[in-house]
């Protein structure tokens, strides 16, 4: 668009003022690994369970496949996700979006906004939702999804969740074609904070990583999520579940898994993943049924 | 009923929106459908008469106008048939519990009782108010959700996407309904982005110009016209031409309210990727047309925005050309990156896709398909043929790795040699025709398989009959698809689906009723137009042995089920000739018959099927099968086509009916063949000399594969047979010439049967 328009965190500011003027929750981060902010137990496990929930965070994704060692415009394996989750989801939860896009600069009267089908679902969470990705001008910019169910629970009532790609919008605001060209803030680029990092963690993912660590971080991942379960600490299960998911991201990166046992090992992080939210789920029931008359699982 | 302005004859117009958030393009037409068919019936069940309907779809709404609608259902009298008067009580007693009424309450008609119910007419407004929450929550969506506060029940309202809005009026009436909290009303809202609030409708009437004035364009067919012909007018403007594509024309109107096709401009650098690539990626992933220049792919898109921005779509244009340099990017990458190895060194990856669990890895398939490919040409099933010479003759490396150069020169080469070559190529093609399957591209784009192997193989420089093979070896996917006619294609092509067939049966993996996941109808079907269209000769059962016995070699779990079904191991010559290792050849006899004749009934079903597609009576071809023996398609077609053209003559079908008299007393009779009469009569004389002659002049034509011959032959029974059959008495009193005479028929069936078994022939 133009130098007016906002800088990469200026555009976080806006997003965090605008949702957090409609009642969201702004966290920070989780602390570890993950491929999205749908990871973020903030999402996943605040999906569950009858209780009101509105968040909005941004949350730091690694996608270990999409490394291109700093060489592509628009495909990296760290970006940051905008993630807004909303339960139950508000009425005009689609008006409430295009305000936000407004916010940041966004004219829907000048560039065309779109919402084109697309089912999520994340095998690996066991969940799955109706909704649609969000174009402008032919560009996914957000995953705009009713979240049906999570880790195999139905999801009663439904959130809504929005993921906003940050770089791809802001490149798109500030109209740049490569990433690393955004301006992060007046002064310094996103490439200044974060070229570098994409050069070293390709290599790494692509080519350094030693797998049979991987093997192992994984399998000790899985074996300390179910004393988890047992210990009756779903949190701390969920977060092994999610250093078993990036575990295996990195192993395909790395071209150890086979097609065969891709699915297998997808398999055993959704088993991670559907038993840290039921033992969510068994621990909370209770309270939730006695708060939410008529509520069951 | 207070509508101010009913139709004429108090009829009226209904008019039915429901408002969503956007249904996806894809399931429109389906829900416009299910529309129409459930109000159908909604309104038939309730007496109310129906005159044209209208359907229309948004992305944001359902519409559906219903003309001439009364607004009162009439009056319906039904008549339920009782037992008769003198019927015993108890049947009675049933008839009034039925139906709740009282002996008085009967009428008696013929000596029958008849219940009558009366059923009132209804206000159609309350029929639809019922009506309408009903086809809502009975509406069939391919996949819906819940939403909202609501939905902390599971019972809560289903829909594609949330449900935003209903409009229900007839005439100027608001129909109140309610369905989960969607209440029924008269607003309605017009384009998302250029006309944000509320519209208030009147009518059906004014439905369609409001909305317009609005943004909207509620008629899908009227929108999908638009695109047409905007999007080629645009690309003409630009001096290019739109390579039309229906299904983007339908998908763009299903995501616009408000189409508007704009061009845009890529970097021509990209169009060194492989056109298709360029199509498909800008066709699933952006829903953009191409443009062509010259016939040539250009670096033009148009795609379609659903607003009509000030700048007229200058900035719409620039953001979807950056996100289609983007995805080329992406496909440029990918065309880098794979034309980095070789395709023989991507197919060392195709060791780690399993195939099928019990018949190996991909690599297990590419090896069995490459020695069947030989093997095929081996044979002399696929010959050399001047294509391949021509294709020789624009690469002077058309032999392949590994064969001399001096065999280039393929016009200078002996028979034999390009035999060899031929061979040789095919074998090469085969080895790398699944290596694109584990190439970045394929990948991203599956339906790219075969085309990028093709791509990559003439990249990398192999003969041009091998990257050919490579890319086209998966046809003919379906009816109408092209099939391949270069030998080295077609040996490929014919290798990799013999051994999908011959492999699935091997494991008893059959297609069952409607269920064929391994698609081994279409293979079949592929083999069959294939050996058609090339004139191929081959005996199936002899191929069939070939690709088992390849399958046996390879060690696979298989063995497990060969050897099993091997006790007792019939001696079969031809399985002693095949390529095959000593430990395996035991248990392999009774396994390859078995498999064989499996795969041998089911060729002959999906043949049946193919031919009465083009007008063969499967009867015919159920005639010349019942010979036995005969698993050479061409000869076989050869000899049905012959047949159906005979039969359809007046000899063939007074011959059959002189077959079927005599099969029928041969049938009822016992006789000893060989039997003769010293004493003839002449009609029964005059048969013999005819059989005499005929019968020698048919087998020999048959052996010569002179069907027309053959029929002829056979034709010239017919004049004899009738004459027999009119003069002479076949159950003599005389039991010799009875006896011959059954024997004469006899040998009058045995004749016929030089060409086809008649008795399976219908008619």
């Amino acid at each position: 668009m133009s130098d007016a328009s906002l800088t990469f965190q200026e555009m976080i500011l806006r997003l965090h003022a605008f949702w957090s003027a409609h009642g969201c929750l702004i966290l920070q981060p989780y602390d570890m690994r993950m491929g999205a902010g749908t990871f973020h137990p903030a999402t996943t496990l605040r999906a569950l369970g009858p209780q009101p929930w509105s968040a909005a965070f941004v949350q730091p994704s690694r996608r270990p496949t999409d490394g291109r060692y700093g060489e592509n415009p628009n495909r990296f394996q760290h970006y940051y996700q905008y993630q807004v989750i909303l339960k139950p989801n508000p009425a005009n939860l689609q008006e409430l979006y295009l305000e936000s896009l407004a916010a940041i600069g966004v004219d829907p009267l000048m560039h065309d906004i779109r919402f084109v089908e697309d089912d999520w679902e994340s095998p690996t969470l066991g969940a799955w939702g109706l909704g649609w990705e969000v174009w402008c001008d032919g560009m996914e910019v957000t995953q705009f999804t009713y979240f049906q169910q999570i880790g195999g629970f139905d999801c009663k009532p439904v959130a809504g969740e929005l993921t906003y790609g940050l770089e791809r919008l802001a490149m798109y605001i500030q109209g740049v074609d490569n990433v690393y060209d955004l301006r992060f803030n007046d002064t310094v680029s996103y490439g200044q904070v974060f070229l570098e990092n994409e050069r070293e963690l390709s290599k790494y993912n692509f080519e350094v990583a030693d797998t049979a660590s991987l093997f192992d971080g994984f399998a000790k991942a899985e074996a300390e999520c179910q004393r988890c379960i047992e210990a009756q600490i779903p949190l701390a299960a969920y977060d092994q579940a999610i250093e078993a998911s990036h575990l295996f991201n990195l192993l395909q990166a790395r071209g150890v898994i086979s097609v065969q046992e891709r699915a297998s090992y997808i398999g055993r992080v959704r088993d991670l993943a559907k038993g840290s939210c039921a033992a969510w789920i068994e621990k909370n029931t209770r309270e939730w049924e006695a708060k939410f008359p008529g509520w069951t699982v | 009923m207070g509508s101010e302005v009913p139709g004429v004859d108090g009829m009226t117009q209904f008019l039915l929106e429901l408002r969503s958030e956007e249904v996806p393009a894809r399931m429109q037409a389906g829900a416009r459908r299910d529309l129409e068919k459930l109000f159908r019936e909604h309104m038939a069940a309730a007496g109310v008469a129906l005159g044209a309907l209208t359907v229309w779809s948004t992305p944001r709404r359902l519409v559906l106008i219903a003309h001439d609608l009364p607004l009162a259902t009439e009056a319906v009298s039904e008549e339920l048939k009782g037992p008769k008067l003198g019927a015993p009580p108890q049947a009675l007693e049933g008839f009034l519990r039925k139906t709740g009424l009282s002996q008085e309450q009967l009428m008696e008609r013929d000596g029958v009782y008849f219940a009558i119910s009366e059923k009132p007419g209804r206000a159609t407004s309350e029929v639809l108010a019922e009506a309408i929450p009903a086809i809502i929550r009975a509406f069939p969506w391919p996949k819906s959700q819940r939403w909202g506060a609501a939905s902390i029940s599971t019972e809560s309202l289903r829909w594609v996407r949330p449900l935003s809005g209903i409009v229900a009026l007839l005439g100027q009436d608001l129909v109140a309904c309610e369905v989960g909290d969607v209440r029924s009303g008269y607003a309605t809202m017009g384009h998302r982005f250029h006309h944000p609030g509320e519209i208030t409708i009147g009518s059906a009437a004014d439905y369609q110009d409001k909305l317009r004035a609005c943004h909207v364009i509620v008629d899908h067919a009227e929108r999908e016209g638009l695109i047409r012909q905007r999007a080629k007018a645009v690309a003409e403007a630009a001096g290019l031409a739109l390579v039309a594509d229906e299904g983007l024309v339908i998908e763009n109107a299903g995501l616009t309210e408000w189409p508007m096709p704009l061009l845009g401009r890529f970097d021509e650098a990209f169009l060194e990727v492989p056109p298709e690539v360029i199509q498909l990626t800008a066709r699933t992933n952006q829903k953009y047309f191409v443009c062509k220049k010259d016939g040539k792919l250009a670096n033009a898109f148009v795609c379609t925005a659903n607003i009509e921005a000030s700048d007229g779509g200058a900035g719409i244009v620039a953001g979807n050309r950056k996100v289609l340099a983007a995805r080329l990017s992406d496909a440029r990458f990918f065309w880098e990156q794979d034309r980095k190895k070789t395709l023989a060194q991507h197919a060392e990856g195709l060791a780690r896709i399993t195939f099928h669990e019990k018949l190996g890895t991909v690599a297990d398939k590419v090896e069995r398909v490459a020695k069947l490919a030989r093997w095929l040409v081996e044979e002399g099933i696929v010959k050399s043929s001047p294509s391949l010479l021509g294709e020789g003759d624009r690469s002077p490396q058309a032999s392949g790795g590994g064969a001399p150069p001096s065999a280039a020169s393929a016009t200078a080469t002996s028979p034999s040699k390009l035999g060899e070559d031929l061979a040789s190529l095919a074998e090469q093609a085969a080895r790398l025709c699944k290596a694109d399957l584990v190439t970045e591209m394929v990948g991203e784009f599956p339906e790219l398989q075969g085309l990028m192997g093709g791509y990559y193989a003439r990249a990398e420089g192999l003969p041009d009959a091998v990257a050919d093979a490579i890319r086209d070896h998966y046809k003919p996917v379906g009816q109408g698809d092209d099939v391949p006619t270069a030998p080295v294609t077609v040996a490929v092509s014919l290798a990799d689906k013999l051994d999908t067939l011959a492999g699935f049966f091997a494991v008893d993996e059959k297609p069952t009723g409607s269920k064929d996941p391994f698609a081994l109808r279409r293979a079949a079907i592929g083999v069959f137009a294939i050996v058609q269209t090339c004139a191929l000769r081959l005996h199936f059962l002899e191929v069939f042995d070939c690709a088992i016995a390849t399958l046996a070699d390879q060690q696979l779990p298989l063995r497990s089920r060969l050897e099993e079904l091997g006790q007792g191991a019939i001696d079969i010559a031809r399985i002693e000739k095949l390529p095959l290792t000593k430990a395996y050849r035991d248990g392999l006899h009774l396994a390859v018959e078995q498999t064989s004749i499996e795969l041998i009934a089911f060729l002959a079903d999906r043949l049946k099927v193919q031919q009465r597609e083009a007008g063969v009576r499967h009867d015919l071809i159920d005639a010349v099968f019942a010979l036995g023996g005969e698993d050479d398609l061409v000869r076989l077609l050869a000899r049905v086509h012959a047949l159906q053209a005979f039969i359809g003559t007046s000899d063939g079908t007074n011959l059959l009916a002189g077959y079927k008299r005599a099969a029928n007393i041969l049938k009822k009779e016992e006789y000893a063949p060989g039997e003769s009469n010293p004493a003839p009569e002449l009609a029964e004389a005059a048969l013999i000399a005819a059989l005499d002659k005929a019968a020698p002049t048919a087998a020999a034509a048959v052996e010569a594969e002179d069907f027309a011959g053959a029929m002829a032959a056979l034709a010239s029974l017919r004049a004899p047979i009738d004459a027999f059959f009119d003069d002479v008495t076949v159950n003599d009193a005389d039991p010799k010439k009875r006896a011959a005479r059954l024997a004469l028929l006899d040998r009058f069936r045995v004749a016929v049967h030089n060409v086809a078994d008649f008795s399976k022939i219908e008619g």
